[in-house]
Formats: C-alpha cells, structure tokens, sequence
C-alpha cells in the first residue's frame, strides 16, 4: 500500500500551551484512519494543519508526497473535507451550492455529477430547497456530497455523523464503506461514537494532551489497554491511564 | 413586570460594551460623523448665503459617486461576512481557491453590485431631479475608477480586520467608509474644513475626485493634477491594502484563527 499522508513530528504552539505534541503517523491508500480523543486532546489543530489552514510551529505534513506549505492548491484539488460543524451559504439552495463547489474544484460533467451525488445521499427532494431551511442532519448530508464531488483521493472528516439520526449515520457510513472500497478512498476520520469507529477504521490514533498515546487496529488498542471496547479504551485514556 | 428580570436582560446587554471597543465605539462614532459633515455643509451653505450655483447638481452629483465609494467598499466587506455568517469559509479555504483568487471574486461582485445600484441611482436622479450625472461626460471615467479603487482599498482592509478580530469587528464592514466622508469633502470643498483635516483630506484619494466632479459640473475642466495626484495615492494605499491582507492572512494562520472567523 502506498502512503497518502505522512506527518512527522507535527507541533503547533500557542502562547504557553502545546496544543500538537511532535506527532507523527501516516495513512494508506485505501485507510481508514481514525484520529480519537477527549475534548482539547488535539485533535481539531491537527486537522487544521493538515488542511493547511492553521501553520504548524514545527514538523512536517507531506500529502501526495508533496509538502503542504508549498504545494497547498495541488494538493486541495485532490483532497476534500466534511465537518458537522461548518455549513454552506444559507440562501443558496443545495443545487446552487454543490455548483459553486464543483467549480471550485473544476469538476468535469457538473450536472451528472452533482445528480449523482443527491441520489447516493438521498437528498434529491432537497435539489432547490435553500440551505436555511434544512435540518443539521441534512446539512451534514449535502456537505458529505461536497466533499466528494472532486473524486477526492483522500477525505478529512471532522465528526461527520455527530447530527445524524442512527438510520442515516448508519447508511453513511455504509457509503462511506462502499466509496473506500470502489476508489480506494483513504479517509481520516474523527469521532466520538467509538462503536462506529470500531465498525469503519482499520486504524486509529489515540491522542491525549497533543501526543499520540496510542496507533494500531482498534483490537490491539483494546488488547494493549485491556479494555473491553473502544469506548472503555477512551475512558482509560481521557482519564490519563497508559498502556495495560 | 418584574424589575429583576428587566435589569438582568440590561446587565446582558452592558456586558457586550465592557470588553468591546468597537462596539463603545459605535455609540458615538455615527453622532461624531454626523455632526461634522452636516457641520461642514452647514459654513459651506452660509459662505454663498444660500445662493450656491448648481447647487442640486453638486449634492446629487456628490451622492452618486459617493456611494459608488461605498458600494466598491461594501460589496467586498459584506460579500465575506456572508461567508463568515453561514460558517462557510472553511468550505472556501479548504478548496484550491487562493486568498488572491478569493480577493478577486470579490472584487467583481463589488463592481457588478455598484453597476446595479448606480443603474438605479443614476436613472432616479434623472426622474426625480432632471440632473443627469453623463452630463460630466468622459471626465466621470477616471473620477469613478478612483473611487472604485479607494473602496477596494477600504473593503480589503475591513475583511482583513474581520478575519483577525471576528465578529466583534464586524461593526466595520457598515461604518468605515462613513468614517473617510468627513475628509472626502463629498459635499462641500476641502477649504471649508479646518486646518489639520485639510491636511488629512490630502492624502484622501475620494477628496481630489469630489473636488474634481465639482470643477466639472460648475462648467470647467477636470483638474488633472487632482486626479493624478488621486491614482498615485490609490495605488499605494491598494499595495498596502494587499499587503496588509497578506500579512494578516499569514498571522491567523499562524494563530489559528482561521477556523473562529463567524464564531
């Protein structure tokens, strides 16, 4: 397998506080890679910073096998992002707004595209609704079928069914299955829903206090932090227990 | 009713102005403008004992190309607040698109949104008071890409204050330009202001282009050292306005500010 992503030793430095700790891991084609932690572990700053959008203090973040602090744009082009906690232009419709993104992105066949995408998502009946008019659940669906109108070769996902009701999160992640399987998607995922990050990454990464404090198969952490789940795992670690 | 609650919901509100200096700000920066344009035209008015010449060309003259200052500024400044309300600028900055590609959208929505409103502003005037504004001919070509340029320059400014300060600079994007008219002698010459704001008036691009439109509409020729003297200072402040972004996009980056911007 090949690497898509390759940080090494990664810090970002606030005032007094470290928020990244000279972190390093990396992510295969075709990966689930999920990045776990309590609240204020670091999370948020390290995708930040592999999306360029915050400037490390230190290490490196290669994407592609290209350094994101020069080749940025290359890179943006063929990546994409979805977070539950941002939105889109509330009086665009759904249509007008994966149209502006589409061409962001220079998509070719914007139309069938984008009509693909509604019907993958299930959101075809929303095509002209304004944006201010849906619910967070649906929000989060039509910014899942933004972040995969470029044919994204890597995708960062911040929290994507943290507003999804358990019948949609569970299709979602279903296609987010199936898309990983056709296109060798490599995706980096972030959650707090241990069950379904135990259900979708291959890996995870445990950060705590901006250091990693754990990488592996979700069954090595469990066996390497004798717990029973993932869930009983971020507990031990959120609560500042090590390996054992 | 209940004096408690009352007072609690005041207290909520005093709040906001203890920590905010753009907001204490507000309170008294739109009295202060005020009373100083309004002051200005009042010794300009007294000066012809109210027989000023071409008196309606030179207010509504003024007020057209004074907003086409404030559309250019607007249509940048608002354009990025509405992606800043509805939480989409990390869609934006997570795309290909650079922070000059982005600039430059906004400023062609800024000149489509002024080509709108003057459309409309210059077509009422005629209606309403028979001026019409082509009377000034070709000369209103470099007296209006002046003041284009001077509202990029302010837009471009805003935006980058926003960016850094958030929402609590978002105050800016509706009273900055306002804060230039004082000194922009729109409706009255530079020589009816006091000493110190004629020398600020100087280096204000908008104050050689109304004096310019003035000399104009009372039938004589467009100063030329006034507009030269316009686009040499529009060009410095439009390098400094993109530099300045440029080094406040670098710094948010490196404050991780970027993803707070609307929050």
């Amino acid at each position: 397998m090949t690497k898509l992503l390759q940080v090494e030793g990664l810090t970002k430095v606030f005032g007094s506080v470290r928020a990244v700790d000279g972190i390093s891991f990396e992510l295969m084609e075709g990966e689930i890679l999920g990045l776990l932690g309590p609240n204020g572990a670091g999370k948020t700053t390290t995708l930040q910073m592999l999306l360029g959008l915050t400037t490390p203090t230190s290490g490196s973040v290669s994407i592609f096998g290209l350094d994101i602090k020069k080749h940025r744009q290359e890179i943006l082009a063929k990546a994409n992002f979805s977070s539950s906690y941002i939105s889109m232009p509330f009086a665009l419709t759904v249509w007008e707004n994966l149209t502006v993104f589409a061409m962001l992105y220079e998509v070719k066949e914007r139309k069938r595209k984008i009509t693909e995408l509604l019907k993958k998502f299930e959101i075809e009946e929303l095509r002209d609704v304004p944006v201010r008019r849906l619910s967070s659940g649906q929000i989060t669906r039509v910014s899942l079928a933004k972040s995969l109108l470029n044919d994204p070769k890597v995708l960062f996902l911040d929290e994507p069914t943290a507003s999804l009701d358990p019948d949609i999160a569970d299709k979602t992640r279903s296609l987010l299955q199936e898309i990983k399987e056709e296109r060798g998607l490599s995706i980096l995922y972030t959650s707090h829903n241990m069950k379904e990050v135990e259900e979708l990454c291959d890996r995870v990464i445990f950060m705590n206090r901006g250091k990693v404090v754990a990488q592996g198969r979700p069954e090595e952490i469990m066996r390497d932090f004798a717990g029973s789940s993932l869930d009983d795992v971020f507990l031990k670690i959120a609560r500042g227990k090590t390996y054992g | 009713m209940n004096l408690s609650r009352i007072l609690a919901y005041t207290v909520r509100h005093l709040y906001l102005y203890k920590r905010s200096l753009p907001r204490l700000m507000e309170i008294f920066y739109w009295p202060v403008l005020d009373l100083l344009v309004w002051g200005f035209i009042s010794i300009y008015l007294m000066r012809f004992k109210g027989d000023l010449p071409n008196f309606v060309a030179f207010f509504i003259g003024a007020l057209i190309l004074w907003d086409i200052l404030f559309r250019s500024q607007q249509g940048i400044s608002v354009s990025f607040l509405e992606d800043s309300w509805s939480r989409n600028l990390l869609n934006v900055f997570i795309s290909p698109i650079s922070p000059a590609e982005y600039v430059f959208s906004l400023l062609l929505v800024s000149v489509l949104k002024l080509i709108f409103a003057s459309v409309v502003l210059v077509g009422l005037a005629w209606i309403l008071y028979s001026f019409n504004i082509f009377t000034v001919g070709m000369d209103l070509i470099p007296l209006v890409a002046n003041l284009i340029i001077m509202g990029w320059s302010v837009g471009i400014v805003t935006m980058s204050i926003i960016l850094r300060f958030g929402q609590e600079a978002e105050v800016l994007a509706w009273g900055i330009a306002f804060l230039f008219q004082p000194v922009s002698a729109v409706f009255y010459p530079v020589s009816v202001l006091p000493e110190p704001l004629k020398t600020i008036a100087h280096f204000i691009p908008a104050s050689h282009v109304f004096e310019g439109l003035r000399a104009v509409i009372s039938g004589g020729a467009l100063p030329l050292n006034e507009i030269l003297w316009a686009a040499g200072l529009n060009v410095a402040y439009i390098i400094l306005a993109i530099l300045f972004f440029t080094w406040n996009f670098r710094t948010i980056k490196k404050k991780g500010l970027l993803v707070k911007v609307g929050e």
